[in-house]
């Protein structure tokens, strides 16, 4: 019998990379066939002022929400997966820490950002394949902005 | 309402696929599909910790390529926003998401899917700043920058 913890075999972490590619793949697929890549119907949801409001996207937060929502409950109930994930050693639970000011400013400015552009990352990572010039702009900005926290708010985080 | 551009099948079946990816990631390798997470995780670079972080990226990049080859008309050109503009808003929302620890995908899917009062909380947040923003480009510059 070994002792080694499965996440320390070469093959377990193999499969880690495939299935993190494969979700990766699945995630990109659902943004295209939802509509969250086309700026025209993201800004047709945020822009109120148009007279010609597009609800379609609260659909995409119900159908994500209502599939992740039961399947997690799902996992949780599972006599072997709630113990830990198929190819990790632990499931890696955001911290509850209560709301704070980071987290309302930094959602803020998130809007501000979503709002200007009709993009938000996901969606803005996969137009940006296209190779379409805004888009890699929008994605290069996206790359820089997560540096410039790393380098002022986020230092030592 | 535009019913013309309302698609609410089309749109509640990618929902349940992006739902789908995240139980993926999270029975699979127990993480979060936040993107900006992920990939900020990436910012800057650190060995270790960044195998699966690339290969997620690699796959939302493959499915990029894809579409523009096969259907082009569901992806973003940003027929509405100039290049100043998009770039702007790149730093904005990089910025704003590490700050805030989470996008759309991590506080509006996975935070919501788990009952989190934080992502509930930066959900509204970063909808209601979203919707403002949007709305008053629409009433000061007639809905394109």
């Amino acid at each position: 019998m070994t002792t080694s913890t499965p996440t320390s075999e070469p093959a377990v972490r193999r499969a880690s990379v495939v299935v993190a590619a494969l979700a990766g793949a699945v995630f990109g697929l659902g943004l295209v066939l939802s509509g969250m890549t086309q700026q025209e119907k993201v800004l047709g949801f945020l822009d109120v002022a148009s007279g010609e409001w597009d609800p379609s996207l609260a659909f995409v937060m119900v159908g994500a929400i209502g599939v992740h929502g039961l399947l997690r409950r799902v996992i949780a109930a599972h006599p072997r997966w709630s113990r830990r994930p198929l190819f990790a050693e632990t499931y890696q639970e955001p911290a509850k820490t209560p709301v704070d000011r980071r987290l309302v400013v930094g959602a803020a400015i998130f809007g501000v950002g979503w709002g200007l552009a009709g993009v938000c990352p996901g969606p803005a990572l996969v137009s940006s394949s296209s190779l379409a010039p805004t888009l890699v702009l929008f994605a290069v900005g996206l790359l820089a902005g997560f540096g410039v926290y790393a380098a002022t708010l986020g230092r030592g985080r | 309402m535009a019913w013309s551009a309302f698609t609410p099948f089309s749109a509640a079946a990618g929902g349940a696929l992006i739902g789908l990816a995240a139980t993926i990631l999270w029975l699979g390798l127990g993480r979060i599909a936040g993107i900006s997470g992920i990939v900020g995780g990436l910012v800057p670079w650190k060995s270790g910790d960044v195998a699966w972080r690339v290969a997620f990226l690699a796959g939302l990049l493959v499915v990029g390529v894809g579409a523009a080859l096969l259907w082009p008309e569901t992806l973003a050109t940003s027929s509405l926003r100039g290049p100043g503009v998009m770039l702007l808003a790149g730093v904005v929302v990089g910025f704003g998401t590490r700050l805030g620890n989470g996008c759309t995908a991590g506080h509006g899917v996975c935070g919501l899917s788990r009952g989190s009062p934080r992502s509930l909380v930066a959900t509204l947040t970063f909808m209601a700043a979203g919707i403002a923003t949007a709305s008053l480009v629409r009433v000061f510059f007639g809905g394109a920058l």
